[in-house]
């Protein structure tokens, strides 16, 4: 069942030295209850009197997250003139996500775009002379989440959302058509049958849950397009970077033959790198269009990764990928290091401007520095990647860790011999939820499902 | 030339199922009310199933008897035979149905509406509606008479411009051979209203004489009978019942309609209007289910007072030969004499979301209107609209509040929100499925949930009021005690248990816990419950179910409390969507054109996404501050 209480990280995610996950509604002192300890060892904030601090642990079960200072704002004194907590954390992105995640999971539910704001204004808290700049953030936002969700989705695994959503919407049809029409359609026998397509199910949607956990079930994280002529080593590095026991790394499938993606985690930034085509000039129709996606995909990048190759001497190829990252933000790597060079540091420094790393992807050198380049980068502020695409993740999880609940809620039913017409309620819950997820409302699905699948009536 | 008959406060154009009950409601809330027929003989009429209920239907019949209507009470009078659907699932879809007498249930509704105080019946035809300055003020009939009035319900059923069609026969009647009303559609068109075109169809009628039921699986009624009507004494419900017959389409039925496909007016294009997939004719089931060898056909009797006996599941508007050739094809009808031939009916109706809730339509004032007229299917859908449609015209004139029933109160509730919010494609029918608290909305609650409405709105004696909250107390009480009463783990208790089927306790519980395990039930704990008191039946159901079944009610009743929420947000009649900045622009439109009551009915509608009913809400919050 939907909560009340709405959580988000308050702060950017980017760099900052300090976060701030703010949590408001109802539920806020249940949730303090299970996560927050102070060193005294009291749980929760209940005993706190408004606008005072705390300092102590952010929990999860019996492991420390992290240190913080908690600040409690009761209502109706709070921005939302609800019960408000603000966690302020030790900042860094990996701790900040984990206590929001750690806060939905115990009763809170990520935040729509613009609903502190919302709340604010439906409570009566902010100027009326604002209702159109809230409504302006309302609309606009929610329309950047749905885009989000939908684009940034991925091609397989929005299958198999789709998959599951059709599989739970036709059983619940069943069931519903079998309700309605008791002399024509029979539910005998079906309750095996359904029990085994939910744990069906439930396995397909852990996978997603475990998926979302590492941020792979959107393109989330700081695209990065690895560039260079063919056989400069891009594919080598790739696999040095996804390699790399540091990195946590999954193989995600491609959505066409030839570019590769994979999501990397460099000193705890997400990476979702693309291994593309070598650039060159080509005759080759399959080839072309392969080398055209990798323009493509560069053109978007934020962060580009150009392997230059030593052994061999620059070439066209090379000056159009030179010219390319001239107004990008690029790394330059001179791979090959363990060859006898043919082009050398300092020319390749000269000719696109940037400092230029020296690696051997064989020999696997060199990627030390290679990391902490980029890690700089990103902590000085000249990388940054989409907050709204990881706010949309959470929610997504946050999604099917409802319809995985749901799901669950059935099999209990069934193990409590309850009939049938009690799984409906928790089926189309699931289903509802899923469709969040892929931006699709219920509607008329179950009535047509119905008179599509099953020939009923009089 | 014109003349002006004697006025009324309500005129109520239709005296069938809807009709019936928007009149009886009217006049007993001492309104002086018209009734029009087409004809005197045709009063609760049943031109299709010769049945009332059935799933979901069956709640709705329930909720009528509960808010004081009288379909409940005229079909415990004239069944021939009772039973209780799907009574291995939950309580929730338990429906009732019950076969009637045709023509007793006409008759008998026909002596409670003339012997009704302030109701007069009239046989005639309504062609116009008067309307000055955007309110009803009278009718005028086919004979020029004029009839003053304050409130007009329209229940005029399948009859505008209606036309029976059954391969390449058509007749521009209405069902049963009756006249159909064939002014009346331009007058409501005149007046701006939006029309549709809808169909629905009825199967054969056989002579019982002509039937082999050797060949056929007898289906008897229930051995005990669970009247409509709360008010009904279930001792008294002890009559002979009918038995109804199952037999089965099969290959050679299919080929005969396969070959003669083209020749249906269906396919052929001379059927325009749009039919309920919940009726499909055979000829669609055959079409759209290929796979399906053989079809369910039951064979029902249409009363004691004939042979006649109706063919449900094979509606058709085949061509006569071919529906001879078809009927014959199936077991037990290989000699079949049809009486009447089937036929598909098409007629106008109206687009309902030009209704408020309240069954009032949004553009004239004091213009009501209820059941298939609204785009529904089925007596009891019908039933339910004109009682609520009837009432509303009497609060109208009463200067009282509008009755509106919400989703989670009943299936009527669900039904005309339905049909004022969603668009509609076909006639609408109710299904369990649309009830999304359906948990709470049970046919044996439905006096526990609407009494205290009927009582308040006046429909609902006195007498029968505090025989309810008796029955209340009682169930509140006994509910209670059962989750109050200990059981401690002693030898005995563990002996019982395990004679019940049911494992030993571990540890102290109480017999409300011990009801909860899905193999026990109250008459089991009999032996364990040595306080217990003699009750009526009905109010240990009651305890029972809200005992066994607390976990997903309590669930359900937080649902509840979430979409009452925004139930409770009105938003003002005159509001300009135009004005508010950020709509999008699929939303704005619906907006405008249904005009929601509340913010709970405007996020229902089709194309308005959670994001602009925030903006809505943000817009209105700014408005209530203005």
């Amino acid at each position: 069942m939907r909560t009340d209480t709405i959580a988000a990280i308050a702060t950017g995610l980017n760099h900052a030295g300090i976060s701030i996950i703010r949590i408001s509604g109802s539920d806020v002192d249940s949730i303090m209850n299970q996560i927050f300890v102070t060193p005294s060892g009291k749980r929760g904030v209940k005993e706190i009197p408004g606008y005072t601090a705390r300092y102590g642990y952010i929990t999860d079960g019996d492991s420390v997250i992290d240190e913080v200072l908690v600040l409690v704002m009761r209502a109706p004194k709070s921005y939302t003139r609800e019960d408000v907590v603000e966690i302020d954390c030790h900042g860094g992105i990996v701790v900040t996500r984990k206590i929001l995640e750690t806060v939905i999971r115990h009763g809170a539910r990520p935040a729509e775009p613009g609903e502190f704001t919302k709340r604010a204004f439906l409570n009566g808290r902010i100027d009326l002379s604002q209702a159109e700049a809230v409504i302006d953030i309302i609309q606009s936002k929610n329309e950047m989440a749905l885009k989000n969700s939908v684009n940034q989705l991925k091609g397989s695994i929005h299958k198999k959302l789709k998959q599951v959503r059709d599989s739970i919407l036709r059983d619940t049809a069943y069931i519903e058509a079998a309700l309605d029409d008791p002399e024509h359609i029979s539910l005998d026998g079906f309750t095996e049958e359904l029990k085994e397509r939910i744990q069906g199910n439930l396995h397909v949607i852990d996978h997603l849950i475990e998926s979302a956990d590492n941020g792979k079930l959107l393109k989330e994280g700081i695209q990065t397009v690895i560039l260079g002529k063919p056989n400069a080593g891009k594919s080598s590095l790739m696999n040095l970077l996804a390699g790399d026991e540091k990195a946590i790394v999954t193989e995600i499938a491609g959505t066409t033959r030839d570019v590769l993606e994979e999501m990397i985690q460099i000193k705890g930034i997400s990476f979702n790198v693309i291994d593309t085509a070598g650039i060159r000039d080509t005759e080759d129709t399959v080839e072309k269009i392969g080398v055209e996606k990798a323009r493509r995909y560069a053109k978007d990048a934020d962060l580009i990764i150009y392997v230059a190759d030593s052994s061999v001497p620059l070439d066209e190829n090379d000056d159009e990928i030179i010219e390319f990252i001239q107004d990008k933000k690029a790394i330059v790597l001179l791979n090959k290091s363990d060859l006898a060079p043919v082009v050398d540091v300092d020319l390749l420094t000269k000719r696109t401007g940037r400092t230029v790393i020296k690696i051997s992807a064989v020999e696997e050198t060199g990627i030390e520095d290679l990391e902490r380049t980029v890690a700089d980068m990103f902590f000085h502020g000249d990388l940054s990647f989409n907050d709204e695409i990881y706010i949309t993740n959470m929610r997504q999880k946050a999604s099917l860790i409802e319809a995985e609940h749901s799901l669950r809620q059935v099999l209990d039913s069934i193990e409590n011999q309850m009939p049938e017409d009690f799984y409906s309620i928790d089926l189309m819950n699931a289903y509802e939820e899923l469709g969040r997820i892929t931006g699709e409302s219920v509607d008329e699905d179950l009535i047509d499902t119905i008179f599509r699948e099953f020939c009923m009536g009089k | 030339m014109s003349y002006q008959y004697e006025s009324y406060d309500v005129v109520v154009v239709g005296a069938g199922h809807a009709g019936c009950e928007a009149a009886l409601a009217c006049a007993r809330l001492s309104l002086n009310t018209l009734l029009f027929t087409i004809s005197m003989d045709s009063i609760a009429m049943m031109p299709c199933n010769p049945n009332i209920g059935g799933t979901s239907k069956g709640h709705l019949v329930r909720e009528i008897d509960a808010l004081g209507g009288e379909m409940g009470k005229n079909i415990d009078k004239t069944y021939i035979q009772s039973k209780m659907l799907n009574t291995s699932k939950g309580p929730a879809v338990h429906s009732l149905r019950a076969q009637a007498d045709k023509q007793d249930y006409s008759r008998s509704m026909r002596k409670i509406l003339e012997n009704t105080e302030h109701l007069t019946l009239k046989q005639g035809e309504v062609c116009e509606i008067l309307v000055d300055n955007g309110a009803v003020t009278g009718v005028k009939t086919y004979s020029d008479a004029i009839y003053p009035c304050k409130a007009v319900v329209l229940c005029t059923g399948t009859y505008l411009n209606a036309r029976c069609i059954y391969g390449e026969v058509s007749n521009a009647t209405g069902p049963n051979g009756l006249s159909a009303a064939t002014h009346l559609t331009d007058s409501l068109k005149n007046l701006g209203i939006e029309m549709y075109r809808f169909k629905t169809g009825t199967p054969a009628r056989i002579d019982r004489r002509s039937i082999d039921f050797s060949k056929m699986e007898e289906q008897f009624g229930d051995e005990k009978v669970v009247p409509f009507s709360f008010t009904t004494d279930p001792n008294r419900l002890t009559k002979p019942q009918v038995s109804c017959w199952l037999t089965y389409t099969n290959e050679t039925t299919h080929e005969i309609i396969r070959e003669n496909i083209d020749r249906s007016p269906l396919f052929s294009g001379n059927i325009k209007g749009t039919g309920p997939r919940y009726c499909p004719s055979i000829e669609d089931k055959v079409v759209k289910f290929p796979d399906k060898n053989r079809h369910q056909v039951f064979i029902e009797p249409e009363g004691n007072y004939t042979n006649e006996m109706y063919i449900s599941g094979m509606s058709s508007s085949l061509p006569e030969d071919v529906q001879y050739r078809m009927y014959r094809s199936v077991a037990g009808l290989e000699n079949a004499k049809i009486v009447r031939n089937a036929y598909a009916i098409e007629y106008d109706c109206i687009n309902p979301m030009q209704l408020k809730p309240s069954l009032e339509f949004k553009k004239i004032e004091g213009l009501f209107s209820g059941g298939q007229f609204n785009g529904s299917s089925g007596y009891e859908e019908a039933a339910a609209q004109g009682l609520i449609a009837g009432i509303n015209a009497a609060r109208k004139l009463q200067g009282k509040e509008p009755l509106i029933l919400d989703r989670s109160e009943a299936y009527i509730g669900v039904l005309i929100d339905d049909l004022v919010t969603k668009e509609t494609h076909e006639p609408y029918r109710m299904m369990t499925s649309r009830a999304e608290y359906r948990l709470l909305l049970r046919q044996d609650n439905a006096d526990l949930r609407l009494t205290e409405k009927g009582h308040e709105i006046g429909l609902i004696s006195e007498e029968r009021y505090q025989a309810f909250l008796i029955k209340k107390k009682q169930i509140e009480e006994e509910t209670l005690r059962l989750e109050n009463t200990p059981i401690g783990a002693a030898p005995w208790v563990q002996e019982i248990l395990e004679s019940k089927g049911s494992t030993p306790l571990t540890s102290a519980s109480t017999l409300g816990e011990l009801l909860r395990r899905p193999e026990l039930n109250y008459e089991m704990l009999t032996p364990l419950d040595r306080e217990r008191k003699p009750l009526p039946a009905d109010v240990i159901e009651q305890a029972e179910i809200n005992i066994k079944y607390e976990g997903y009610i309590r669930r359900q009743m937080h649902q509840v409390e979430q979409f009452k929420k925004m139930e409770r947000k009105r938003i003002p009649e005159n509001l300009d969507y135009d004005e508010i900045p950020s709509l999008r622009i699929e939303a704005r439109q619906k907006l405008k054109q249904i005009h929601p009551e509340s913010v709970g009915q405007a996020s229902r509608i089709s194309g308005v996404s959670p994001a602009d009913i925030s903006v809505l809400l943000v817009y209105l919050e700014q408005m209530r501050h203005r």
